[in-house]
């Protein structure tokens, strides 16, 4: 990059036509532009699970509904947790990860720039491929359309003689190829951060952002290869007649069980590590204290993601296994616990004696703390075999499970968007679009999770089309259905607010909240060199260092 | 954990110049091949679970111990290809370009012997013995397996052609020893696997 086309990079982008535009972003190697592609790509597909979630919640508002048939309602929660999943929540990650990482350990860009275009071009087209199939999946039968077997296709629902058509074939193809771009862009982030960091940043002063994505890079290496294996098995079986889910010909329904969840658990902490990512960075920020215990909190993420690779059939109490299978699996998902309790007690330290300022994004991180808090202890609940027998497969689980993933996970990607817009778009939000953004969604949130967990008590399974009126369940998911509709309305509140800020906002200064990671030292938007003169470091707080030469971090560290 | 002396007496940020960078820090084409070996081999062990466990429980035959025979030169060859590739890697960070491309050329010819191998054993296999894909589960998971890492022989000898391409019109200097390297890593990948497979399919599966 010459000097020239540094000082006129905003201008340029200003006058050029359209098409030139768009030119630059498809063919983009850039790592802040790949992780806004990534951002944006998985806000829309958020926007349609959205729809889809609430096209559910409608169907069960109240008992014998007919909003929508059978057949489209096992669509949508297919669709709904495929999507959250595999095409909101990773991407999502994935593009703060892309953008935030390089700028906190003061590089360049990632380690494999053409790799992270390739990785998210694939993740993209497994998307779309996907949602393809609502065109595309009729097949020679006319049957099927969207994939309806469940975010987790259990066999044999998924084999030629219960799925026609193509909807399952899209529903693997489409995770094959995201899963490719997500083995990818792990192995660069892996890279960029083991060999791609500034002079002086150790990995005891990186930032704790780039230490838990360094371990959500290592368990999607390990687990989301378990799961191209256990799809290619599946497309063996329905295109080339092979047998390994097909019981009929001495195959096993529970291989699959175990395939899928050898990758399923382990993916709830590649969801939740960048999570807690956020809440290292913003909590200590906007508590203005350093992060309590740093060496604890790395020891812990390390920790959890061992045990991680352990806790699976966790999920599969109630298929039957045998005693000291369950008797293993119970400890190690109670076990799993500890780290993470550590690392709430350190976020409370944190915040203990801080000057706490409740910007909007220490709001969210505030209701991540107790919502991730609950959505831990449900899990321990349902840790417990025996209780797991008698509540699996409820909507218990539905409610735990939506506690972690909207509770924690959505709550802390809120609070990411907030923390780090102005430095994306150079803009800073408005403050009080961002704190009734957060009310809405956090009434919402209470409404619809807190009161899905009674109905799956008594009894409710979860993926019912509908139920009988009288067994107690229906003016609970009329409020579960009602909370949703403030979540939508959080969601508008949400949007508008970007949008606004991003054309109409203030300007928002390289660095509005006074913090102290390398990326707020450079402008905002970061220029494509991101450092006209890469850093050096000596803590873990550059911008403390920098900021306060009297008396520096790397004295007492 | 590559710790750079504080080289400066101030805390303020000072330029860092690009070898101070590549000094400390491993090498990125190392890494990323590493990492993606670990993926590869969370692919493969699957496959192995999956073999290991459907072993025997075939409802129908042919079974392995009636058809399988074990194939020692194929495997002699593909082993040898890993020792020839050092070799020629070695050659060529010691700037020897003609010996780097004969032992280049020796592991294409042991690679594409092995998989020649492959190829007529399936042969025999599906027209002598009547074993497909849908035949049983032993011809589901033998070849799935043996065909996962076929194609994973296949992936390496496309590379390992590409390279020896540019080889011999004379692009492939001192300087790309590196590079080289991180593909025979893979390479050594592709052979400690087949270690993995043979013992499997045909010391246990039999």
């Amino acid at each position: 990059m010459s000097t020239d086309s540094i000082a006129t990079f905003n201008v340029d982008m200003a006058s050029r036509p359209l098409v030139a535009k768009l030119h630059e972003w498809v063919t983009t190697v850039d790592h802040k532009r790949l992780g806004l592609l990534y951002i944006v790509y998985s806000f829309i597909f958020l926007l349609i699970a959205g729809i889809e979630a609430t096209v559910i919640r409608i169907q069960l508002i109240r008992p014998h509904n007919n909003f929508v048939s059978p057949d489209v309602f096992n669509r949508m929660f297919t669709m709904h947790g495929t999507t959250m999943i595999f095409f909101v929540v990773m991407p999502m990650l994935f593009g703060f990860a892309n953008y935030l990482v390089p700028l906190m350990i003061g590089a360049r860009d990632m380690a494999f720039p053409r790799l992270n275009a390739f990785s998210f071009w694939l993740t993209a087209f497994g998307g779309i491929l996907l949602y393809f199939s609502f065109l595309g999946a009729n097949g020679l039968y006319g049957a099927g359309n969207a994939p309806d077997v469940g975010w987790f296709a259990y066999a044999p629902l998924t084999s030629k003689t219960f799925s026609l058509g193509h909807s399952t074939d899209f529903w693997t193809l489409s995770l094959l190829v995201s899963g490719f771009g997500s083995i990818g862009t792990a192995i660069n982030i892996i890279a960029t951060i083991l060999c791609m960091r500034c002079p002086g940043m150790t990995l005891g002063k990186m930032p704790l952002l780039a230490w838990l994505n360094l371990i959500m890079a290592v368990l999607v290496i390990l687990a989301i290869s378990p799961l191209s294996a256990a799809q290619i098995m599946l497309l063996v079986d329905r295109y080339l007649g092979g047998h390994f889910f097909d019981t009929q010909a001495g195959g096993s329904a529970v291989m699959w069980m175990h395939f899928f969840w050898i990758f399923g658990h382990p993916e709830v902490y590649v969801l939740v590590l960048p999570a807690f990512a956020f809440a290292s960075e913003i909590i200590p920020v906007f508590s203005r204290k350093a992060i309590f215990g740093y060496p604890v909190m790395v020891a812990a993420t390390v920790c959890i993601a061992f045990i991680a690779m352990s806790v699976w059939a966790h999920h599969m109490f109630t298929v039957g296994m045998s005693a000291n299978a369950n008797t293993f699996f119970v400890l190690s998902t109670m076990a799993i616990a500890v780290p993470t309790g550590i690392k709430i007690f350190n976020w409370l330290a944190t915040m203990w004696g801080g000057k706490i300022h409740f910007k909007t994004p220490m709001l969210f991180s505030i209701a991540f703390l107790f919502q991730f808090l609950i959505a831990g202890l449900t899990g321990i609940m349902l840790s417990a075999a025996p209780f797991n027998w008698h509540l699996g497969n409820s909507y218990f689980v539905v409610a735990h499970f939506h506690y972690v993933i909207v509770g924690a996970i959505l709550f802390m990607t809120f609070a990411a968007f907030y923390y780090w817009f102005p430095k994306m778009f150079g803009k800073m939000y408005i403050e009080t679009l961002g704190k009734l953004h957060f009310w809405l969604f956090l009434i919402g949130f209470h409404l619809t999770f807190d009161f899905m967990h009674i109905p799956g008590l008594l009894g409710m399974p979860r993926r019912i089309y509908t139920y009988e009126p009288g067994r107690g369940w229906d003016t609970l998911n009329l409020i579960v259905t009602i909370g949703v509709f403030f979540q939508a309305a959080a969601i508008v509140v949400f949007v508008a607010n970007l949008l606004w800020s991003y054309f109409r906002g203030e300007t928002a200064g390289s660095d509005p909240w006074d913090a102290w990671t390398l990326e707020w030292s450079t402008s905002s938007p970061p220029p494509v060199y991101n450092f006209a003169v890469i850093p050096e470091v000596r803590s873990r707080r550059p911008l403390w260092d920098r900021k306060h030469p009297e008396d520096p971090d790397w004295k007492y560290e | 954990m590559s710790a750079p002396p504080a080289t400066i007496s101030h805390a303020n940020m000072t330029l860092a110049s690009d070898a101070d960078v590549s000094r400390e820090a491993p090498s990125r084409g190392r890494v990323g091949m590493y990492c993606l070996i670990s993926a590869e081999s969370a692919i493969f062990t699957i496959f192995v679970v999956a073999y290991l466990f459907y072993i025997g429980k075939s409802l129908t035959g042919p079974m392995p111990k009636d058809v399988l025979h074990v194939p020692i030169f194929f495997t002699v060859c593909l082993l040898s290809s890993s020792l020839t590739i050092h070799f020629a890697v070695k050659s060529l960070k010691s700037a020897k370009i003609g010996p780097f491309a004969l032992w280049w050329f020796l592991t294409l010819t042991l690679g594409a012997i092995f998989l020649a191998g492959t190829a007529r054993e399936w042969r025999h296999l599906i027209y002598d013995e009547g074993l497909t894909i849908q035949t049983n589960l032993f011809g589901t998971t033998y070849y799935s397996l043996v065909g996962l890492h076929a194609f994973h022989v296949t992936v390496g000898l496309l590379a390992i052609t590409t390279v020896l391409l540019f080889t011999l019109l004379g692009y492939v200097k001192h300087e790309h020893a590196e590079r080289v390297d991180v593909l025979a890593l893979y390479w050594h990948f592709v052979d400690a696997v087949w270690v993995v497979v043979f013992t499997v399919v045909y010391v246990i599966g039999r």
